[in-house]
């Protein structure tokens, strides 16, 4: 599924450029989760971003916890869905349940 | 993710190599395997080996924790025989689907660059532009020249193929003509009924760009369902 885009190839170019780069992957997904699993974000230490985790629903938050891990330096599991109030928050109004690896790529 | 294996990873998508991108989700330590090009057997590799064949990324429980396999294949693939009006839109279309696309006329004034920029031409027959190409279970392959004599040589190398979508464009009355010239060349039913002909989903497309739509959408469906 991860056919056409070319998130890690931005992700390598942005590398290349000197900036810090955290991952954002789709690892679980349950009942009609809008992106499978193994969809990718790559987000600059800036904020900026491409691909998709969610077609939109919680791309800003995951975003936010990308750009943590930089700081921190490790990565998180994070979950959204229905039963979650903070996924209504944040807009996972899709009906679906999702598990986002965030990373910072390091070394 | 470690920096060396994001560029490992980039470049083995250049170069259209499989690869699975291994990652413990205790701890975010992540490796790439490359489970084509291996011959012993672990629970990593037959794992890889499965979400590779599935196009399906999976979390799998190993000894030392969970972890999420995610694989890289190559692009899909799209090979067009005829390089005929409704193949520029079904060219274009596919890229944006995500094919490596290449159309094959022996015709040049069909197969121009002119015609189709930023597109793989091959001006062989079809019969050995195939063989070169080797359909595989990722490739889709669409005849469009309504002539036996270039429909043809690619159908049969598409049959003995894995390709995943075999589609010739034609009316039925063509189609009937052309399954009377399959069997006549030896191939069994169950092979032809393989082909799907008329080519694409019937939306009552009249134009290219919507005989396009309507060859992607089967392609789609065959590939998803």
């Amino acid at each position: 599924m991860n056919e056409h885009d070319n998130v890690l190839e931005e992700a390598a170019n942005w590398l290349g450029q000197g900036r810090r780069v955290a991952l954002a992957t789709v690892i679980e997904t349950w009942g009609s989760a809008p992106r499978p699993t193994g969809s990718q974000l790559a987000i600059r230490d800036d904020g900026s971003f491409v691909g998709s985790v969610s077609g939109g629903c919680i791309e800003g938050d995951v975003v936010t916890r990308a750009l943590e891990t930089l700081t921190s330096g490790k990565p998180e599991i994070l979950e959204y869905g229905v039963s979650d109030a903070m996924a209504w928050e944040v807009g996972l109004a899709c009906g679906g349940r999702i598990r986002v690896m965030v990373e910072p790529v390091t070394g | 993710m470690d920096a060396g294996i994001l560029a490992q990873l980039v470049e083995d998508r250049a170069a259209k190599r499989p690869a699975v991108l291994a990652t413990r989700l205790t701890d975010g330590f992540g490796k790439l395997v490359y489970p084509t090009e291996r011959q012993e057997e672990n629970w990593l590799i037959k794992a890889s080996h499965e979400v590779l064949a599935s196009d399906r990324a999976a979390v799998v429980a190993g000894s030392d924790g969970d972890w999420f396999l995610n694989p890289f294949n190559p692009p899909l693939r799209l090979i067009v025989v005829g390089a005929v009006h409704i193949a520029q839109p079904l060219a274009r279309m596919s890229q944006l689907a995500g094919y490596d696309v290449t159309v094959i006329d022996p015709r040049t004034a069909f197969a121009s660059e002119n015609r189709f920029p930023d597109i793989d031409l091959r001006h062989d027959w079809p019969d050995e532009a195939m063989t070169a190409l080797v359909p595989d279970t990722r490739t889709a392959v669409v005849t469009l020249t309504h002539d036996p004599k270039l429909d043809d040589p690619a159908l049969q190398a598409a049959l003995k193929s894995k390709a995943f979508y075999i589609g010739a464009l034609g009316s039925k009355k063509t189609h009937a003509a052309r399954i009377a010239r399959l069997k006549e060349a030896g191939f069994e039913d169950i092979d032809i009924a393989r082909i799907h002909g008329p080519v694409g989903l019937s939306i009552g497309a009249k134009s290219p760009a919507e005989i396009a739509i309507s060859i992607m959408a089967e392609i789609t469906e065959t590939l998803r369902t």
